[in-house]
């Protein structure tokens, strides 16, 4: 089970946790503009890498609060846990 | 006699205190110290078993967890305990233990006979034999081989223990208590760590209580005893002995099995929980579970009498019994001479050791020398012989490459064969989350690999058999851990005793000792006892091209078995590499999972258990009333609703005729609490429910309601209701009862990650209020009685609209709206109010004949007027259009799912579209059995008998008989469905029968609205 650090809680279980998938998608701002393969790719084409991956937690058995980590995908060690609307740790804004 | 085998003095038993048992009935005695293999031992028996596929007489192999064959049935009643391992349990007064798998019993065993038919079942005879006919599996073949291979049987009760589940942070875990994990929790715990160490035996020691070594010139129990009594003293260190660690995850994260009380009776004295799951998250981990031997592989290897030799060792200086008056030591390293010595040293004849290397030499061979007892080096052991014990057996000459016998057979007589074919660390924890393995040639074992950061791994489980370099080793991850979790440094601060140790020779790996013939046409050499699988089954796996260890694995059920394999799996990829003719450490080992060992399921469960423990029950206000009333509920979600109300004598048709009659001629009284309501509040309140409504809501007056839906961002539907706006930042949002949760989440995670400049707050009131629909054309009479300080007038509140009132005497919230297509008025009130308003409604509609109705009827009512339920009429491949409801997509703003709407599938003309459906007879006249909803609609009048696949055109999603129209009705999905109203589609059924179903408009009642605009 997974140690996560929530940025209100702190440290808890995994089981306190939800999973939301690769982090940094944004909503396209007109997707009217947008062709169906652009669409698609939005809606439904994730990463997978090998290695550092960024992606969304939501402490819903606890502050119910969305944040994103830093996760490795081999070694599950996790990298760097920060806000939503803020960058990863070290990246520029 | 008593206890034959039992030796006059010494080891860790109290004579003082002896304990009766039952073993198959036959009353025995053994002493406090002893487990029931070693009482059994003693007490000469040595079939304790069947094997299960060959039914071949079994005995004793090993003294611990690895042990294959002696899984035994303890208790009777709801305190039984199937496959438990003898060698794990231990002995109290009283116990009745039982053999199991073997039929009629355990001495003649009818089953045993399939040994004549042994060349008929190989590797892969389950796949290859039981296919076919299909239909035989159920009934012929699956209770045949149950019934053949039972493990015990299961308690008829409910068992009576407590169990617990505790959870805990810790400094540092350590895993086992032998040499190595109590010098890893003294370094640690004396710099102050919290320190938990847990061992799955009955006292800490590890090793070190099966041996006869000696730390600082003492025996080594006395340094073991000074350790345990410095660590009880320590007041962070927590002392776990009947612990196993079963489960190693991610984050140092580890399961733990206490047994509390298992050792102290059938049922737990003192209230206290019969076993306890330890829940740790450790900062350090040390795993220190040292090392498991494993035996060599032969010909009739499985015969009772053949023991790995450290299970010897620990019988004769543990439990002071000797397993057999003449025993043969059979071994390729050192490790084993000291189980010649430990038996010869207790007055028990030593036939022989028998080594394949043809040149030992070390310490304990010398001593073995000159004890007079004959060494055979570069020999091996070909067979056995011995129908339910071992007699006696058959040793050839070893050649030099190890992988031929030649020269003339010698036959020793011995009852007891000891062998050793090297050490295995036990790397299990490590290995359970993705830790790697590395093959050392220097032990012939697998090791582990890349540890990770907050990991040590000490002594033997890393592959130092020596006794010093496990304290040592333990000290310095101990030091290493602590320093870790913030306690000094580095360096080792304690001292380390001082032990003498042996000179050894090195190990000459066997896998397979040969044969007198090749593999596949000698005597069975079994790999796994549990699952009867032998070294001729690897080999022919791989004949059939089966080349990974996991295929083969599962291919031959190696390692299967509630032992996993513990005692031969690495025996078992040692023989697969030389087959293959591959280097054993590019076979790798087969993947290590949790558990360990096994855990009960009451251990897992904790205190959580009874069925309303695994699922919330929610209740409304009104359900005690409800109850009273004789209502049968319904489970929505997590609630309990009324389902429907009948009376004495009652058909439930006839209940639900009553109540929707009621409603659609009267006044119907439903508790409507359970609705999912959201208060929504903030300067953009407006604007988020215009993103997720595909309506839109900010123009919406304050004072007003409406319908809303909403899409997944693929278009689909979601979920529904009515909202209203309650001030200019505040809407009352409903949703359906059992999308409740899902959409307070949909809309904080968009509030939340995308939207976060909107200006909202979400809270959930679904609980805070209590919600009483009254509908029918009488409502508003009733509503009058009951409601102050509001105008019920159509003029004044209107459908749609909502207003504040004073409902018997308490604020209440009412909303005009409708989900029957009557008059209605759904009246909210603080939840601590709901029955008082529901009393007074009740009260005051008893001159209108109101009725209480359920989720039935207002399902039936919905249904005659074509409203959908989301999840009912929707599966999450079904699109607003599909439904019709293209009124409801806004083309002035976007929201959730709309660009999704435009793709071509999305709007294809032959989608699959709602409507209405009556089953008719062939003169078009509607009949009053419903369609089954689930059906599956074709063009096909003659389905049943045409060819498959029959093209399907939709399917039917909601049926109902509708009391109103007096006939069947259904909605459902057909392809094309709005352009076939008055069409007739087929619905085949499973019992030969297909029915005909005219397609209508989804609305079957009141088309046009009218009766609920009064």
């Amino acid at each position: 089970m997974l140690y996560i650090q929530c940025p209100w809680c702190g440290w808890r279980d995994e089981s306190e946790f939800g999973y939301g998938g690769e982090a940094h998608i944004d909503r396209p701002a007109d997707p009217q503009a947008l062709s169906d393969a652009e669409w698609a790719e939005y809606l439904y084409m994730r990463d997978n890498p090998r290695g550092v991956f960024r992606e969304r937690w939501v402490h819903s058995g606890g502050c119910r609060r969305w944040f994103n980590a830093v996760r490795d995908t081999v070694t599950y060690e996790f990298k760097a846990f920060y806000k939503m609307g803020e960058r990863p740790p070290g990246e520029a804004p | 006699m008593s206890q034959p085998n039992r030796l006059p003095s010494g080891g860790r038993i109290d004579r003082g205190a002896p304990l009766t048992f039952t073993f198959d009935g036959q009353v025995l005695e053994g002493y406090a110290g002893d487990t029931v293999a070693s009482a059994l031992l003693a007490n000469g028996i040595s079939l304790i078993a069947r094997s299960i596929k060959l039914h071949r007489p079994r005995g004793i192999v090993a003294a611990g967890a690895e042990d294959p064959n002696s899984l035994v049935q303890i208790g009777r009643g709801a305190q039984t305990v199937p496959d438990l391992r003898a060698t794990q349990a231990e002995l109290y007064d009283g116990m009745e233990v039982r053999s199991v798998n073997h039929w009629p019993s355990l001495k003649f065993d009818v089953t045993a006979v399939t040994g004549l038919f042994a060349p008929l079942m190989p590797a892969g005879f389950y796949y290859k034999t039981f296919k076919w006919p299909p239909s035989w599996w159920q009934r012929v073949y699956e209770p045949q081989i149950r019934h053949a291979a039972g493990f015990g049987t299961a308690p008829d009760a409910p068992d009576p223990d407590r169990y617990d589940k505790v959870n805990r942070h810790c400094d540092l875990l350590v895993v086992g208590g032998g040499p190595a994990g109590l010098a890893a929790a003294l370094e640690a715990g004396r710099r102050g760590a919290r320190v938990m160490l847990c061992d799955e035996q009955s006292e800490f020691g590890g090793r070190l209580l099966a041996t006869r070594e000696e730390i600082d010139g003492q025996p080594a129990t006395e340094w073991v005893a000074a350790a345990v009594e410095e660590l009880a003293a320590l007041p962070e260190v927590t002392l776990l002995p009947r612990t196993t660690a079963f489960g190693f995850y991610d984050h140092g994260f580890s399961s733990l099995l206490e047994r509390v009380t298992d050792h102290l009776g059938p049922v737990s004295p003192d209230r206290r929980p019969r076993q306890r799951q330890w829940r740790v998250r450790a900062r350090r981990t040390v795993l220190a579970a040292g090392a498991i031997e494993r035996p060599l592989v032969f010909c009739n290897n499985d015969r009772p009498g053949i023991m790995t030799a450290s299970a010897v060792s620990t019988y004769v200086n543990r439990h002071s019994v000797t397993p057999g008056q003449r025993a043969v030591v059979f071994t390729n390293n050192d490790s084993a001479y000291q189980t010649a010595l430990d038996l010869s040293d207790r007055g028990v004849a030593v036939a022989a050791v028998i080594d394949v290397r043809p040149e030992p030499a070390g310490t304990l061979v010398e001593r073995v020398r000159a004890e007079g007892i004959e060494i055979l080096s570069g020999h091996a052991v070909v067979d056995t012989v011995g129908r339910r014990h071992l007699k006696n057996i058959k040793v050839m000459r070893l050649n030099a490459r190890g992988d031929g016998i030649y020269g003339d057979v010698r036959t020793i007589a011995c009852d007891l064969l000891a062998s050793s074919g090297g050490w295995n660390p036990v790397i299990h924890l490590h290995a359970q989350p993705r830790g790697e393995t590395r093959y050392d040639v220097s032990i012939a074992a697998f090791v582990a690999e890349g540890l990770r950061a907050d990991v040590q791994i000490a002594g033997a489980a890393n592959g130092g058999f020596a006794l010093g370099q496990c304290i040592r080793e333990g000290l310095a991850s101990g030091a290493r851990a602590a320093a870790g979790a913030g306690f000094g440094s580095d360096d080792i601060e304690g001292a380390a005793p001082s032990v003498t140790e042996p000179d050894e020779a090195p190990i000459r790996p066997m896998w397979r000792v040969p044969a007198r013939r090749p593999v596949s046409r000698a005597p069975k050499q079994f790999v796994d006892f549990q699952n009867d699988q032998t070294a001729a089954d690897i080999y022919l796996a791989i004949r059939e091209n089966y080349r990974s260890i996991e295929h083969i694995k599962r291919y031959t059920s190696m390692g299967f078995g509630t032992d996993q394999g513990k005692l031969n799996n690495i025996n078992g990829t040692g023989i697969a590499a030389e087959a293959l003719g591959e280097e054993i450490g590019r076979i790798g080992t087969t993947s290590f999972r949790p558990a360990y060992t096994p855990v009960t399921f009451g251990a897992l469960a904790g205190r959580e258990i009874g069925a309303e423990r695994f699922h919330a029950v929610r209740k409304t206000p009104m359900h005690r009333w409800h109850a009273e009333q004789g209502a049968l509920f319904e489970n929505v979600g997590d609630w309990k609703r009324p389902w429907y109300y009948p009376r004495a004598g009652d058909s439930m048709r006839a209940a639900l005729d009553r109540e929707v009659q009621a409603v659609r001629q009267g006044v119907g009284i439903l508790d409507a609490s359970t609705l999912g309501k959201i208060d929504v509040r903030g300067p953009d309140a407006g604007e988020l429910l215009n993103r997720v409504y595909t309506n839109g809501w900010k123009n919406l007056p304050v004072g007003r309601a409406k319908y809303g839906l909403m899409l997944g961002e693929d278009g689909m539907v979601m979920d529904d209701g009515v909202s209203a706006r309650m001030a200019e930042d505040r809407y009352h949002m409903t949703t359906t009862t059992g999308g409740a949760a899902r959409v307070l989440a949909w809309l904080e995670e968009w509030l939340q990650t995308e939207w976060r400049d909107l200006r909202v707050f979400l809270t959930s009131t679904t609980d805070q209020w209590a919600a009483i629909s009254l509908a029918g054309p009488r409502s508003r009479e009733v509503a009058a009685r009951v409601l102050e300080d509001v105008d019920l007038s159509a003029e004044a509140f209107p459908l749609m609209t909502w207003r504040e009132a004073t409902a018997a005497g308490v604020p209440a919230r009412v909303f005009r709206v409708s989900f029957s297509g009557e008059l209605g008025y759904e009246i909210n009130v603080a939840a601590d109010y709901g029955q008082r308003v529901w009393d007074a409604l009740w009260a005051a509609g008893q001159e209108f004949g109101i009725t209480p109705y359920g989720t039935e009827s207002m399902h039936i009512l919905r249904a005659e007027k074509g409203f959908i339920i989301p999840g009912q009429e929707t599966d999450g491949s079904v699109n607003p259009m599909d439904l019709g409801m293209h009124a409801l997509l806004s083309d002035k703003k976007d929201y959730l799912g709309k660009r999704s709407l435009q793709r071509a599938d999305a709007v294809r003309a032959d989608r699959e579209q709602f409507v209405g459906l009556i089953p008719v007879d062939d003169a078009g006249a509607p009949l009053s059995e419903p369609i089954p909803e689930g059906a599956q609609l074709t063009e096909d009048p003659n389905a049943n008998e045409a060819a498959k696949p029959v093209p399907l055109a939709g399917y039917v999603t909601s049926s109902y008989h509708s009391p109103t129209l007096g006939h069947a009705i259904s909605l459902g999905m057909l392809r094309r469905g709005r352009e076939r109203h008055d069409e007739i589609v087929y619905a085949p059924q499973a019992d030969g029968r297909v029915l005909r179903c005219q397609v209508t408009r989804p609305v079957f009642y009141d088309a046009e609205g009218a009766r609920q605009h009064v």
